[in-house]
C-alpha cells in the first residue's frame, strides 16, 4: 500500500480520501449482497439525492472545522430558513423571493455566529450551542405549530426534479464540490483558511488576518444552511418547525467520516463528498433491511465516535 | 498556582443575584400567581432535577468539558427505570438500572475523552445520538406509565414535612460541596481546568480525575432521572430532551467560565434557581414554550456578553 502510494506520488490527504473510497465500495458490496433493491437505479439516484442534502450542509460546515472551529447551528438555522423561505414564497406567489428569504436567513445567521465567536471571542461550540436553541425557539414560535405546504413546481424542481435523468440536487452538489475545492485549492483565501486551522498562532504571525478568515468560514457555513434548507424545502413541499433536526449530527459525521479533522488544518471536500455517500449508504442500507428508524440516531452517535477516535488515534500515531 | 489559590477561587457572583432578584419581581408584578406560596414550591421542586445535572455539570466545564448528552442520558435511564421496574417487579431493581446506565454512560464519556484526548462536545454529541437511540429502542419509541410500586412518591412524597425532591437536591449539594472543596478530587478537578501540567508534576492522576468527573455527571444523571420518573410515573424516550441545554445555562448564568478551573457551586444553585424562575413565570404568562427555549439561550449569550465586556479572561476560541 505504502509503495503504490509512494508511485502514484499522492499526498497523505488523497491517500485518506482513497481509502474511505474502498471503505465505501466495500459496505456499497455488503449492502447489496444483504439487499437486491440497493443497486438499482432508481435506489442509487435517491441515494444520491438523500447524500446531496447532507453534502451540501456539511460542505460549510468542512471549512468551519478546517479552521479550527465547530458549528452546532447547522440544523436549526435550515428549518428556520426553510420555514422563512416557506411563508415568503407563500405570500408572494414568488420561488424567487422565497429562495432570497431562504439564502439570507442563512448568511444572518452565520454572521452572527461568525461574530460572536470572533468579536465576543465564545468557544466556537458554546457560541453555536447557544445560537442552535435560540434559532430553535423562534422557529417554533413562528411557526406555531403549524405547517406550510404546497409550492410552485419551478421551485419544487429544486429538490425533486430531473435533470437529464439525473436528481437536480446532485448537480448542485457537484458545483459545490468544484467550486469550493477550487477555493479551497487554488485561491490565497482557502489556503489562508488552512493555514489559521493548523496554527493560529503561526497564521498570524506570517500575516493572515485570522480573525476575518474566521468570521467568512461562519457566514459561508450559514450560507451553505440557508441554501441546503431551499433543496430539503422543495424535496418535502412543506415547511415545520421540527424539520432539519436530525441533520446537523448527520453532517458532523459525514464530515469526520470524510477524514476532516476536527483539531482544524486537515481534511477536504472530496473527503466530504465521501463521507456523504458513506453514512447515506448507512442509512439507506438499514431502511433496505427494514430495520426501524429508531436506530438511526444511535447508528449515527456510534459513527461519530467511532471516526473522531479514529481521528485522534491517527494524530497521535504521526506525532509519535 | 500555588494551592492556597487553587483551593479557594475567589468568584465574584456576577449579576446572577440581581438578575435573579430582578425576575422575580417582575414576574410578580407580571406574571398572574407567581408570588403564591405553592407556585414558590413548584418553582423549588421543578429546579430540583435541573440542579441535579447542573452540579456535576459545573464540574464539568471547570474541567474544560462540557456534557452535551445528560438530556438524552436522562430520557434514557427514565425509560431503562421504567421497563425494569415493570419487568421485574421491583422498584428497587428499576432504581438500581437506571443510575447503572448513567453511570455507565458518564464513565464512556470520560473514557473516550480521557483516553483518546477527544473534543468533549464532540464525543457527548455521538453519545447524545447513542442514548436517544438506546431509549427510542429500549422504550420502542413511546412512553409508559402506571409503574406503580411508590415511584410516583419520589415525586410528591415528604419526609419529615419536607418534599422528597429537595433532600435529593440538598444532599447533592452537600455532596458537590465536599467533592470541591474539601477532597483532592476537587484540587483535581480545578486542576484540569487551570493547569494539567501541573497537576502531572503534583502525581495526580490526569486521566483517572477526568474520567471521574464525567462519570459523577452520569451517576447524577441517573438520580435525576428518579425524580423524573417519579413525576412522570413512568418513562419516556424524548422526556428531558434539550435538559443539557438548560443545565448548561444555569452554569453560564451563574458565572462558571468555559475558560476552565473558575467556578461556584453557589453559583449555579442561583443559576438554576434563575432559569427556574424564567421557566415557571414564562410559562404562568402563557408565553409558548418555544419562546422560553430562545429567553434561555438569549440569557446565556448575554451572561457571555456581559463577561466578555467586563473583560473576564477567556480562551481564544479554539
Amino acid at each position: 500500500m505504502n509503495a503504490v502510494a509512494t508511485n502514484l506520488s499522492l499526498t497523505p490527504e488523497q491517500r485518506a480520501v482513497l481509502s474511505r473510497v474502498l471503505v465505501l465500495i466495500l459496505l456499497g458490496a455488503g449492502i447489496a449482497f444483504a439487499s437486491s433493491t440497493f443497486l438499482n437505479t432508481g435506489n442509487l439516484l435517491n441515494l444520491l439525492r438523500q447524500a446531496s442534502l447532507i453534502f451540501l450542509l456539511a460542505s460549510g460546515l468542512t471549512l468551519v472545522v478546517l479552521c479550527g472551529g465547530l458549528d452546532l447551528s447547522i440544523g436549526a438555522n435550515v428549518a428556520l430558513s426553510a420555514c422563512l423561505a416557506a411563508t415568503a414564497m407563500k405570500a408572494t406567489g414568488s420561488p424567487l423571493v422565497g429562495c432570497a428569504a431562504g439564502a439570507a436567513c442563512g448568511l444572518a445567521v452565520g454572521t452572527v455566529n461568525g461574530l460572536l465567536v470572533t468579536r465576543v471571542r465564545i468557544p466556537p461550540f458554546i457560541a453555536t450551542y447557544g445560537t442552535l436553541w435560540i434559532i430553535h425557539g423562534v422557529t417554533y414560535w413562528y411557526m406555531a405549530g403549524e405547517s406550510v405546504h404546497g409550492f410552485p413546481p419551478a421551485f419544487r424542481a429544486l429538490g425533486s426534479g430531473y435533470w437529464l435523468g439525473v436528481p437536480v440536487p446532485v448537480y448542485l452538489m457537484g458545483i459545490v464540490l468544484v467550486l469550493g475545492t477550487f477555493f479551497l485549492q487554488y485561491t490565497a483565501w482557502g489556503q489562508e483558511i488552512y493555514a489559521t486551522g493548523a496554527n493560529t498562532e503561526a497564521a498570524a504571525l506570517s500575516g493572515v488576518p485570522v480573525l476575518q478568515r474566521r468570521l467568512l468560514v461562519y457566514v459561508l457555513s450559514g450560507g451553505m444552511a440557508g441554501l441546503a434548507s431551499l433543496v430539503f424545502l422543495a424535496r418535502l413541499n412543506s415547511a415545520e418547525g421540527d424539520m432539519g433536526e436530525a441533520l446537523t449530527l448527520q453532517a458532523i459525521g459525514a464530515v469526520l467520516i470524510g477524514g476532516t479533522s476536527l483539531f482544524g488544518g486537515s481534511g477536504s471536500l472530496t473527503g466530504t463528498l465521501v463521507g456523504a455517500l458513506i453514512l447515506t449508504a448507512v442509512l439507506n442500507g438499514m431502511n433496505l433491511l427494514g430495520i426501524s428508524a429508531n436506530w438511526q440516531p444511535l447508528i449515527t452517535g456510534l459513527i461519530v465516535i467511532a471516526s473522531v477516535g479514529a481521528d485522534a488515534l491517527s494524530r497521535r500515531r504521526r506525532s509519535d | 498556582m500555588t494551592e492556597a489559590t487553587a483551593r479557594k477561587p475567589r468568584i465574584p457572583i456576577p449579576g446572577v443575584a440581581w438578575l435573579l432578584i430582578a425576575l422575580v419581581a417582575g414576574f410578580s408584578i407580571g406574571a398572574p400567581g407567581f408570588a403564591s406560596g405553592a407556585n414558590v414550591s413548584n418553582i423549588t421542586q421543578q429546579a430540583t432535577v435541573l440542579l441535579l445535572l447542573a452540579l456535576p455539570m459545573t464540574l464539568i466545564i471547570m474541567a474544560e468539558g462540557l456534557d452535551l448528552s445528560m438530556g438524552a442520558s436522562l430520557s434514557l435511564c427514565t425509560v431503562v427505570l421504567a421497563a425494569t421496574s415493570l419487568a421485574t417487579g421491583s422498584l428497587a431493581l428499576g432504581i438500581a438500572a437506571a443510575i447503572v446506565t448513567g453511570t455507565l454512560i458518564g464513565v464512556l464519556n470520560g473514557a473516550l475523552i480521557a483516553w483518546l484526548d477527544l473534543p468533549p462536545f464532540v464525543v457527548t454529541l455521538g453519545t447524545l445520538g447513542v442514548a436517544q437511540g438506546l431509549a427510542l429502542l429500549v422504550a420502542e419509541g413511546r412512553g409508559t406509565t402506571g409503574v406503580g410500586g411508590g415511584l410516583s412518591s419520589l415525586w410528591t412524597g415528604t419526609v419529615l414535612g419536607l418534599p422528597i425532591p429537595l433532600l435529593f437536591a440538598v444532599g447533592a449539594w452537600a455532596v458537590f460541596h465536599v467533592l470541591l472543596h474539601h477532597t483532592r478530587f476537587g484540587v483535581a478537578v480545578i486542576g484540569l481546568g487551570g493547569n494539567r501540567e501541573a497537576l502531572r508534576l503534583a502525581a495526580m492522576p490526569v486521566r483517572g480525575s477526568l474520567i471521574a468527573v464525567y462519570a459523577l455527571g452520569g451517576f447524577f444523571v441517573g438520580v435525576a432521572a428518579l425524580l423524573l420518573a417519579g413525576r412522570l410515573d413512568g418513562g419516556h424516550p424524548t422526556a428531558a430532551i434539550g435538559t443539557e441545554f438548560d443545565a448548561i445555562a444555569a452554569v453560564a448564568v451563574g458565572g462558571t467560565l468555559f475558560e476552565g478551573g473558575k467556578g461556584s457551586l453557589g453559583g449555579t444553585v442561583l443559576g438554576v434557581l434563575t432559569v427556574g424562575v424564567m421557566r415557571n413565570g414564562m410559562n404562568l404568562m402563557s408565553m409558548p414554550s418555544s419562546l422560553q427555549v430562545a429567553a434561555v439561550g438569549g440569557v446565556v449569550i448575554a451572561a457571555l456578553l456581559i463577561d466578555a465586556v467586563r473583560g473576564t479572561p477567556r480562551a481564544e476560541p479554539a
